[in-house]
């Protein structure tokens, strides 16, 4: 089993039918992609498959082999963060901050396909991401932010 | 069925019932405080701390009253400080804000603080982080231990310098002379020495309207490791040779145990299978061979039947409350309610339903436990550390030096995560197997086996003259839980009361505690009682209101909302206040109903007072974020259960507000500087139901006194 995540090849072997999730976090140690329902309905453990945002949690493995995976780790290039961490650092968004990896990841999906969603959108794309603080006016102040600019 | 205790913690103790002190927790001798700590150091102590430590021949500089706060800041040779308290990170941002505090009056930048928290090993005994007691507490101890700490810094370099102490002062980490012709940073200062002092309770601290670091928007302390998934929660952990564990559950609660074939499970290569009474579990080097061996078990399981479901958990709490009276049963009376009634020109007989409702915090728990040499250690997230040592030293039978328990920042609390379930089970797995063990809770778990905001009925009847005048008031509290059982109006005649009653689920603290459910009976009934006598809700309250600040929540609430504006038609308006845990807030709601009795609530205003804000953004975060959970348990939140099981266990079930949820929220924060700085993070969720529920009376007349008063999202 071939997976490309955040640009590195890895192969293993390991049963197909298992969840992305799980294979992120416990094989490759990628644990910034976090575990909230397992049912995709919180969207912690948001990654991106060729760029759109997809649950892994409900993600067998084996539907993505040979697709580029990006993680929370993925983002940061060369020490330099992507302008949509930048945004959420400049908005001093979370609380918690446990539902931040998938909040980032699905705003990234977001605002690569829509580079300036109106507020009406961002809270379409954003509505299957659970941030039990409550932070979300700031995260939508964050995307917009990014919008804009 | 396991006896489901009110008494027995998760319940938030009150103060009177916290463990007493009697006995020092800390297991660390002055020696090896040194150690850790190392050479040139300035420590401050409380005074509880110097008495634990006394048989070690020391200097006590002055003596002070002891206080009930420990709390610990010590300054190295490079003049780094490190702050040590019991308090714990769950997103609140105290982490921040008491760094603040200390960064205030040691006059250093916040970076060059360190707060190492909610470390049983490392840091003084603390009850936990609960009750919104952080930034009163806490931070008003940090305040004095910083302050003393740069006092004495101040008379160690008179001294060096042969100055008086008043043409010194300390600046950006150093001491210097009012000419700036001698300075000296802390760590030269305190280099070589091992000076210890204890907490002044009358050293001179900063005041607010000086202050120049806290009462600014510093962002949140390591910020940067949550946005690049650099953090690692407990449930992120992995230690060498670490085992994936998984608990085989009850099909339903109180369902007892008969048999565990685990031959097939043991069969798997690499597991271990940990059989103790009634406790099956199991070990795995990866977690799907972990689940793979749950699922081969084959249990036999009996009893846990025929219990009660929510359908009706009303009748049930009320008819099981006088079985099951307690020592928490408190009433308190005034005056004389049968006299108030025949003076009143109305009455009011209400009935509010309240739902258990479940804390969800996104990270379930989870917990890290390894043995080594008979010593456990257990990483894990909860409010009470210290609580969750207590536990497994029951659970284990070890002495107290033998468990440390330590709490990196974690996935949120909300009052959910005051008990130590995950951590005993991890302990007993890694014990069994010899090997760490980590043990994740599902959401499913989360769900079932943590603890409930309880649910509950109240009984209101209250009497009204017509000049706005309450003349009485009977406040009966069924389960909910006593937090903000007693009205903050004024009333002659009163009786409040909470009854205990058997609760079919397991129930503990939760954001607010009982406050989320007494003061939306409370402020409903007030809005019943002012429409009664046609008199305008807000100038209702003030009329029988004493407390200043309450006013001038209420009034900045109004005023920012507009509430004596007009009104688009099929809108209604709705307001709320109260005060509770050092807060004092008021919510204004506007809702619209449409055709369809789809209810939408457009618009939230909330004023929120707590004494000097020490940050504002994140005091306003707290403030939104607890207005949008607020909505939750207003408008849908519910648990549903039957025969001892959890219907909606899972978030595809179970729902919590989500961003299309979120109304226009303004938030206007009153900073007091002039008061005491308290906490922030509870009293700030009480206000949104009922403002919503007068909202919806005042646009159809009709009164929703159950919460989640939509849980289909229509009026009936």
């Amino acid at each position: 089993m071939i997976l490309y995540v955040n640009a590195v090849k890895h192969d293993l072997s390991v049963d197909p039918d298992l969840e992305l999730l799980t294979v992120l976090r416990n094989n490759l140690g990628l644990t910034g992609t976090k575990y909230g329902c397992g049912e995709g309905a919180c969207g912690a453990c948001t990654v991106l498959i060729n760029g759109h945002a997809t649950r892994s949690c409900i993600t067998s493995i084996g539907s993505v082999g040979g697709k580029a995976i990006t993680t929370i780790e993925g983002l940061e290039k060369n020490g330099s963060l992507h302008k949509i961490q930048m945004a959420f650092l400049a908005i001093d968004a979370f609380q918690c901050s446990f539902c931040a990896s998938g909040m980032i990841m699905s705003a990234v999906s977001l605002l690569d396909s829509n580079p300036v969603p109106s507020e009406d959108a961002i809270i379409k794309a954003m509505n299957g991401n659970i941030c039990r603080c409550g932070t979300y006016p700031y995260i939508v102040k964050a995307i917009h932010s990014v919008s804009k600019s | 069925m396991k006896k489901l205790n009110h008494l027995a913690h998760p319940f938030e103790p009150k103060m009177e019932e916290l463990p007493s002190r009697q006995q020092y927790h800390f297991s660390i001798d002055r020696r090896r405080f040194f150690k850790l700590t190392g050479g040139g150091l300035i420590v401050v102590f409380s005074m509880s701390d110097l008495i634990s430590i006394a048989e070690k021949s020391y200097s006590v500089t002055s003596s002070y009253p002891p206080s009930e706060i420990a709390a610990w800041l010590h300054i190295d040779k490079d003049g780094a400080v490190t702050v040590y308290t019991g308090k714990v990170e769950v997103g609140q941002n105290i982490r921040t804000s008491l760094s603040q505090i200390v960064a205030e009056e040691l006059m250093v930048p916040v970076s060059s603080i360190t707060m190492l928290m909610g470390d049983t090993d490392l840091v003084p005994w603390d009850a936990g982080t609960f009750g919104s007691r952080t930034t009163p507490q806490m931070g008003s101890q940090l305040r004095k231990a910083a302050a003393t700490a740069r006092i004495a810094m101040i008379e160690m370099a008179a001294k060096k310098w042969d100055m008086s102490t008043t043409d010194l002062k300390a600046e950006n980490g150093m001491i210097v002379n009012s000419t700036r012709t001698r300075k000296v940073g802390y760590g030269e200062l305190t280099r070589g020495q091992q000076l210890i002092m204890s907490i002044s309770d009358n050293v001179p601290v900063i005041a607010a309207k000086d202050w120049k670091i806290a009462g600014t928007s510093v962002p949140k302390v390591n910020e940067r490791a949550f946005i690049t998934g650099k953090h690692v929660y407990v449930s992120d952990m992995k230690l060498d040779g670490m085992l994936y564990g998984k608990v085989l559950r009850a099909p339903s609660f109180g369902a007892k145990l008969i048999d565990a074939d685990v031959t097939k499970a043991r069969g798997i290569p690499g597991v271990v299978v940990v059989k103790e009474a009634n406790f099956v579990g199991v070990a795995a080097p990866d977690l799907p061979t972990a689940r793979k061996a749950l699922l081969v078990i084959e249990a036999k399981w009996e009893g846990g039947t025929n219990q009660p479901s929510n359908k009706n958990i009303f009748d049930y709490l009320v008819k099981s409350a006088s079985l099951e009276g307690s020592g928490r049963n408190s009433v308190s009376t005034r005056g004389d309610l049968e006299t108030g009634l025949a003076e009143a020109d109305f009455k009011l007989s209400k009935s509010y339903n309240i739902n258990y409702i479940a804390h969800v915090p996104l990270e379930p728990r989870a917990a890290v436990a390894a043995w080594v040499d008979g010593k456990l250690t257990v990483w894990t997230g909860t409010q009470r550390p210290f609580g969750v040592q207590e536990e497994l030293i029951e659970a284990f039978r070890v002495n107290k030096e033998n468990v440390r328990v330590i709490m990196p920042d974690t996935g949120s609390g909300y009052g959910g995560k005051h008990s130590g379930e995950a951590a005993i089970e991890a302990a007993r797995l890694a014990r069994g197997a010899r090997k760490p063990v980590k043990v994740v809770w599902t959401r499913e778990e989360e769900f079932t086996w943590a603890y409930f905001r309880p649910g509950g009925v109240i009984d209101v009847n209250a009497g009204v003259k017509k000049d706005g005048t309450i003349t009485t008031w009977r406040f009966n509290n069924y389960n909910s839980g006593d937090a903000g059982l007693d009205t903050n109006y004024k009333v002659a005649n009163k009786q409040v009361r909470y009854l205990p009653c058997h609760t079919p689920l397991r129930q503990g603290s939760y954001r607010g505690l009982a406050a989320t459910a007494n003061v939306f009976a409370r402020e409903c009934t007030m809005t019943d009682l002012a429409r009664l006598i046609n008199m305008d809700q807000l100038a209702f309250r003030v009329k029988n209101l004493e407390d200043d600040r309450l006013i001038a929540v209420l009034q900045a609430a109004a005023k920012a909302f507009g509430w004596s504006g007009t009104k688009t038609a099929g809108h209604g308006f709705g307001i709320a206040g109260g005060f509770e845990k050092g807060g004092h807030l008021a919510t204004c709601a506007e809702v619209t109903v449409n055709s369809d009795k789809e209810v939408k609530v457009v618009r939230v205003t909330q004023a929120f007072e707590c004494g000097a804000i020490v940050n504002p953004h994140h005091l306003e975060n707290q403030v939104i974020g607890s207005i949008i959970q607020g909505l939750g348990g207003a408008l849908f939140e519910a648990v549903e259960f039957a025969d001892g099981k959890i219907i909606n266990s899972g978030l595809s079930s179970y729902r919590v507000p989500r961003f299309s949820d979120v109304p226009k929220i303004d938030v206007i924060l009153i900073n007091r500087k002039d008061l005491p700085s308290s906490g922030a993070g509870e009293a700030s969720i009480m206000g949104i139901a009922p403002a919503i529920r007068n909202a919806i009376l005042d646009a159809t007349n009709i009164a929703l006194n159950t919460l989640p008063m939509l849980p289909n999202g229509v009026l009936a």
